[in-house]
């Protein structure tokens, strides 16, 4: 067993092998899903909560299908139109679903860190959905899971992440976990949506896409919000496609079989272009949705297996 | 009263700069010149550090307003077991200090309460709000030993140098934050790695130098007197030099906190490091201890701000800020002290003689004359603290846990023994 957490807060907390535990399994998940039955009953008889307080489709639905499947008895809240509105604090509405005898709680919440304090005051296996712009580690797990399959390794590969890597917690999870396991990563984006003091992360950073993709394996797109288009991180959406757009023309500075990454919800025509984004042959964003249930089954699995075992000793 | 002896004690003396053993006579509540003492009690220091008590510029006493935080009852005692003897009150409270009259009810609660001595600023425009300046002169007569918005930048020049000027005429201190407020608006982290690995909303250290050059720009047009509060990053530093090489009336503070942690204490998210400014990189850090030890920053103080446990239980970008620190201030700057980073007369010369000069204050001297305001204390006994010791009614210490070495033995104020001996509870290291 050489998955070792109790919770999956981040990346941070993860070693190269836990990692490589998860995406194991999760490509026997894969599997699993492809088949006509899709179900196993890893989670039989264990409850999951997934508690969202910041609005998400396909997250959540990922979390939720990724239950089902498994056999756990799955329920999801919107908590933005729960107690929150009520002046519940978090830890209060944590205590309260932890007196309700969950073994699984999927949390996202808008502040950094208020997963991890959330974690630290209930007794069930906490997962992050993301966390502010602190950490999204179940996306970076499947990002992972994606370039494996499609690159057969993760080392030695060539990453560009393109976009607002300020703002972005797939940003961050992505950058500490494919520096864990050794591949090249190169950030490409307009100097304001950089992190201050991202020259001491081991990084390659660039405003220029031509350079910053030249020979990449894998090139990873971010969404960009609508709230900082409005002039005061970059001066407008038409600039921003033009100089840091993902099309035809930009990406033949990649490898020729360089992969296309996006986590959705994708903005056509400001960081992607719309054409590029179904290219079969190049976009493995729909790819990426399929691996993201796999990922989260097995994460939820080894979380589970961990978490009985500790209730077992 | 009859006159009080101390004997074989380790004498800090931040004046002449330097340690000594020998006695201290105190008659009348005041230092006396050495001299015959038959009919003293006598005090057997046992060797410990005798030291002119703190004045601690900054203490934040939530009355009025959030007395379930902190009273004069409690912050007094807090002041005394940590070797405190006068607190230098901020007026940022419930509502501000900012008329007489609430400035009245402060010395009054302070008088009847406070087991050290109060001297209170006052806001230096109502409501903190920036825009009209409070009745300074009235404000002044009625006790205000300083005026500061604390936290609130005055955002408006034009405003901040009128009430500059005004306050320079009547001889009054003004006390700034230097912080540029479009920079730090929502940031509970310092920019760089750290905060960007956190994923926390960051500031620049530059947002304090543009605070500062701005301030020193005004204050050299209005020709005021101006003490910085905290200047806690080394880019500002220069600035400070300049002013000073210049012969502005300017001092400058920096709270405990940013001298002995940086960014990477708050660690997972611990919300009991949140202060303002957020703390800093290790290299701001040492610059800052360095500006100490050389006198370009003239106080050191505890920026006392108690908060109560559900305003700290909160997602760390939406915790309230401060710390409180009345009891671990001395303690912790014993760190600095075995560091070998400043030795006694120095950190006492920025917590007790600089605040009490700037001030116009007697105390935090030990020559003849001066108020017997004085703390006995162990450089070197260590403990362990446990934050549901402290006598703060709030317990948001950013120490809780940590290992400290410095005890405070006994604290007098005016020759009267306001903490420590037989029956007060040691409550910061039992045993």
């Amino acid at each position: 067993m050489t998955f070792r957490a109790s919770h999956l807060l981040g990346i941070e907390h993860l070693a190269p092998d836990e990692i490589t535990a998860v995406l194991d399994l999760a490509d026997t998940y894969v599997a699993l899903n492809r088949s006509d039955a899709k179900h196993s009953d890893a989670l039989a008889g264990l409850t999951q909560i997934n508690m969202f307080f910041e609005s998400s489709t396909r997250t959540q639905a990922s979390f939720e299908l990724a239950g089902k499947r498994l056999g756990a008895d799955v329920m999801s809240m919107q908590m933005q139109a729960s107690s929150i509105r009520k002046g519940e604090t978090l830890i209060d509405t944590a205590l309260t679903l932890n007196a309700m005898r969950p073994d699984l709680l999927v949390v996202r919440h808008p502040h950094s860190g208020a997963v991890d304090l959330l974690a630290q005051k209930v007794n069930c296996a906490v997962l992050n959905a993301g966390d502010g712009r602190h950490e999204h580690p179940t996306q970076a797990l499947l990002d992972a899971l994606t370039i494996r399959r499609a690159k057969g390794r993760l080392h030695r590969l060539t990453v560009a992440i393109c976009g607002d890597i300020a703002h972005s917690r797939v940003a961050r999870s992505n950058i500490l976990l494919l520096g864990k396991m050794e591949a090249r990563i190169r950030l490409v984006g307009p100097p304001t949506l950089m992190p201050a003091g991202i020259a001491d992360w081991g990084v390659e950073v660039t405003d220029d896409m031509a350079k910053g993709l030249a020979g990449a394996d894998v090139v990873m797109m971010l969404r960009l919000q609508r709230e900082r288009m409005d002039g005061a991180f970059i001066p407008s959406e038409r600039e921003y496609y033009h100089r840091f757009g993902l099309d035809a023309r930009k990406l033949a500075h990649a490898a020729p079989d360089a992969i296309v990454m996006h986590p959705g919800p994708m903005n056509r025509g400001v960081e992607i272009d719309g054409t590029l984004a179904d290219d079969i042959n190049r976009s493995v964003i729909q790819e990426q949705v399929e691996m993201g249930v796999a990922v989260r089954m097995a994460a939820m699995d080894l979380l589970a297996r961990n978490l009985q075992a500790a209730r077992a000793a | 009263m009859r006159p009080l002896l101390f004997t074989d004690a380790r004498l800090v003396d931040p004046e002449r700069g330097e340690e000594r053993r020998g006695q201290l006579l105190v008659r009348g509540g005041l230092i006396a010149e050495p001299g015959p003492a038959d009919d003293a009690v006598r005090f057997d220091c046992g060797g410990l550090c005798l030291a002119p008590g703190i004045v601690d510029l900054g203490v934040k006493v939530s009355e009025p307003g959030e007395r379930h935080k902190e009273s004069f009852r409690s912050a007094g005692r807090a002041a005394a077991a940590g070797g405190v003897t006068t607190m230098v009150t901020r007026p940022d409270t419930l509502p501000a200090i900012d008329t007489p009259e609430v400035l009245e009810f402060v010395t009054r609660r302070a008088r009847d309460e406070a087991a050290v001595r109060v001297a209170p600023m006052a806001a230096l425009t109502r409501g903190r709000q920036g825009r009209e300046m409070t009745e300074i002169a009235f404000l002044r007569d009625a006790g205000a030993v300083a005026f500061t918005d604390a936290d609130a930048v005055v955002t408006d020049p034009k405003v901040f140098v009128r009430c500059l000027t005004y306050a320079r005429a009547l001889g009054a201190l003004v006390v700034g934050h230097a912080q540029d407020p479009g920079l730090s608006a929502g940031a509970s982290a310092t920019s760089g790695k750290f905060a960007a690995l956190r994923g926390l909303a960051a500031v620049s250290p530059m947002a304090e130098r543009i605070g500062l050059e701005r301030d020193l720009a005004l204050v050299e047009m209005a020709a005021a007197r101006y003490h910085a509060d905290q200047v806690t990053t080394a880019a500002a530093l220069p600035a400070l030099e300049r002013a000073k090489a210049a012969g502005l009336d300017v001092t400058a503070g920096v709270s405990i906190h940013h001298l002995t942690l940086n960014e990477f204490d708050v660690g997972g998210y611990r919300t009991f490091f949140k202060v303002k400014p957020p703390l800093r990189s290790e290299d701001d850090r040492q610059a800052v201890v360095e500006a100490v030890a050389s006198g370009l920053i003239d106080v050191i103080s505890s920026m006392h701000t108690p908060q109560d446990e559900e305003s700290k239980r909160l997602p760390y970008d939406e915790a309230a800020s401060g710390a409180v620190a009345l009891q671990t201030l001395l303690p912790a700057a014993m760190r600095l002290h075995h560091a070998g980073d400043l030795d006694l007369p120095t950190l006492w010369r920025a917590m007790s003689l600089n605040p009490a000069r700037r001030l116009g204050l007697p105390g935090g001297r030990l020559a003849p004359g001066t108020p017997a305001d004085l703390v006995l204390f162990d450089p070197d006994a260590p403990f362990v603290l446990d934050r549901f010791t402290l006598l703060s009614k709030s317990k948001n210490t950013p120490f809780d846990g940590a290992r400290m070495q410095g005890r405070v033995m006994s604290t007098w104020v005016g020759g009267e023994r306001v903490f420590g001996g037989t029956g007060s509870g040691d409550a910061l290291a039992p045993g």
